[in-house]
């Protein structure tokens, strides 16, 4: 399988701070890729230079194929992104919102008519087609806002911690969306807090101080730190950090 | 095409299901209007007025006689000294003296103008009073000299005319209100995290500020319309000129002070931020530099100078023309040309402007 996002030495700097430091990776095609750090650590910079947001002070990259400083038009088109605070109108239905969403993407109507048919229906939410997203659970709306972000099937997803705040039993659920979203061949690239999540990945990068300081699938981090559990990683690696909040 | 739409059907149902919000800017204009339309209200009637007469004679008697009988003057007979009556006046009072000379051959008005339009009209009725029981004296050649009556304006020498005031509302309300209403629009949606979702779309900024300006525009023509039925009904400020060319130029005013929000919103943090920094941006120099209040050539150069980047400075001139004066193109394309490229400029400005403050 080939990689859907390359990077080489990708920087981010604001004035004399290095928010990422010449990052390196490739995530490919298909795979569940866990995006990890300390808060601060320079994720969701990175996420955002990979979506085309925010233009990198130096370093190269693809992603979905298209280079990440000439073509973010395209790139934008590719892809599917969740941020970390909420991405939904509240003010709007849950049928408006995907209406909305699709309408942005440019898929047709009839199209869209139908998906959102077949979302709802998916999702066992075909009763909240005219709730106000505001009057929905925390879990319900991100279940929501990640279907959303899926709806115009793009390649890759980019899902910032999106399980924040989530409790135990949505989070299950949430992550079986992510593995049927991988399953129809979206890859998956996704930021959390929860180690235990990080398990769920196919494989983690982790982020200290605006650099990667470990990429591999998780059991074999696990075993090169020589830890019970990923968690025991990830605080061994973050307890590097220098940088201050 | 298909984008714009979905964005401006978003921004639609954001305004109509904020009930609150969409009350108040529909009433603004209307509540303004009125309170300054009854400020501005030019029937003035019950106007006290006190004689002084030193030596009366027939002709003075005559003169009294003409100022009691008229309904806009009530005349005050115990005020029959000057000290008396400046005291009264300094209170507010006395709207007039009217003072002759120990000879009776000259007539002074002293007027409390301290509220202009009640003072140059007080002055007004009575200067025609006298003079028209003079013509009256000369048909009957009873003509015993010619008296001359001299106004004095005091407390406020500078005298406005009500008709002045009407385009200076229109400026500063509608842009306090288009300005307000955008100013918050791009700022809630990075409070919100909405806005990282847009910009990591295919959606093009210009779409998103074009498609946030339209739902505002037709809320702001409802204004523009209210204000101009109230202004023409309640306080029969006439449309001299092309009510089309009225139209079109408060389009293009009411465009411009959203691109100016657009902007504001582009530049600030958080909402309640914004709302501050417009409604400052737009009552003081709307107030102060737009010619609306004080005129523009009695200011010092600097602030000639400064009132030039004042949209609302050339809006409420062009409003005086179209609708007080009934001019039309000929005279207004230089100011029209300048709200045209701020426009241009402030619409330019926020499209560049709309990711800052995200990273």
């Amino acid at each position: 399988m080939g990689s859907v996002i390359e990077v080489k030495e990708l920087t981010k700097r604001f004035g004399n701070f290095t928010a990422v430091d010449r990052i390196s990776f490739d995530v490919k095609e298909g795979e569940i890729f866990g995006f990890l750090g300390a808060n601060g650590a320079g994720k969701t910079t990175a996420i955002q230079m990979l979506c085309g947001i925010s233009k990198p002070s130096g370093g190269t990259g693809r992603v979905a194929g298209y280079d990440i400083n000439k073509e973010s038009e395209r790139i934008k088109r590719n892809i599917g992104y969740m941020s970390q605070r909420f991405s939904l109108y509240e003010d709007l239905r849950v049928w408006e919102n995907i209406r909305l969403f699709g309408g942005i993407y440019g898929l047709p109507e009839k199209m869209i008519a139908e998906k959102t048919n077949e979302l709802l229906e998916r999702l066992d939410f075909e009763s909240e087609r005219n709730t106000m997203v505001k009057s929905l659970p925390l879990g319900w709306k991100q279940k929501l806002a990640f279907s959303v972000a899926i709806f115009h099937e793009p390649k890759i997803v980019f899902l910032d911690e999106p399980t924040g705040g989530v409790d135990p039993a949505m989070r299950r659920q949430f992550w079986e969306m992510i593995y049927d979203a991988a399953e129809r061949g979206i890859t998956v690239f996704v930021t959390t807090h929860y180690m235990d999540e990080a398990e769920y990945c196919d494989r983690v990068s982790i982020m200290v101080d605006g650099r990667i300081d470990a990429l591999d699938t998780p059991k074999e981090l696990r075993r090169i730190h020589n830890a019970a559990s990923m968690d025991e990683v990830f605080t061994r690696l973050a307890r590097q950090a220098k940088r201050v909040e | 095409m298909k984008q714009f739409i979905a964005f401006v059907n978003k921004e639609f149902r954001h305004i109509f299901r904020d009930r609150r919000t969409m009350l108040i800017i529909l009433g603004i204009p209307v509540v303004q209007i009125l309170l300054f339309g009854f400020a501005i209200n030019t029937e003035v009637k019950d106007l006290h007025v006190a004689l002084y007469a030193p030596s009366p004679n027939s002709f003075i008697n005559g003169v009294t006689e003409r100022l009691y009988q008229s309904e806009y003057f009530t005349y005050r007979a115990e005020l029959d000294d000057p000290i008396k009556m400046e005291e009264s006046m300094r209170k507010g009072k006395l709207d007039m003296m009217v003072l002759f000379d120990s000879k009776g051959e000259a007539v002074q008005l002293i007027i409390n103008s301290s509220d202009p339009n009640r003072g140059s009209i007080a002055a007004t009725y009575a200067t025609a009073i006298i003079a028209g029981y003079q013509q009256e004296l000369a048909g009957m050649r009873k003509m015993p000299f010619q008296i001359e009556v001299e106004n004095r304006m005091i407390y406020n020498p500078e005298m406005k005319s009500a008709y002045m005031f009407v385009p200076g509302i229109m400026g500063l309300v509608l842009m306090l209100i288009c300005t307000m209403m955008t100013s918050v629009s791009i700022v809630r949606e990075k409070e919100r995290g909405t806005m990282e979702v847009l910009l990591a779309s295919p959606l093009k900024q210009g779409t998103m500020v074009f498609a946030k300006t339209v739902p505002y525009l037709a809320i702001s023509l409802v204004n523009f319309a209210s204000i101009l039925l109230l202004s023409y009904y309640v306080l029969k400020v006439p449309i001299q000129g092309s009510l089309w060319t009225l139209t079109l130029i408060s389009i293009l005013y009411i465009f411009l002070s959203l691109a100016f929000g657009l902007l504001i919103s582009t530049l600030m943090r958080n909402q309640i931020n914004a709302v501050i920094i417009s409604a400052i941006l737009v009552m003081l120099p709307g107030l102060l530099l737009s010619g609306m209040i004080f005129p523009i050539e009695n200011m010092p150069q600097i602030l000639q100078w400064l009132s030039h980047i004042v949209p609302a400075r050339w809006y409420i001139d062009i409003v005086r023309k179209v609708m007080i004066q009934g001019l039309g193109w000929a005279v207004i394309w230089r100011e029209t040309t300048i709200l045209v490229g701020m426009s241009l400029l402030l619409v330019g400005s926020s499209i560049l402007n709309i990711k800052s403050r995200l990273e």
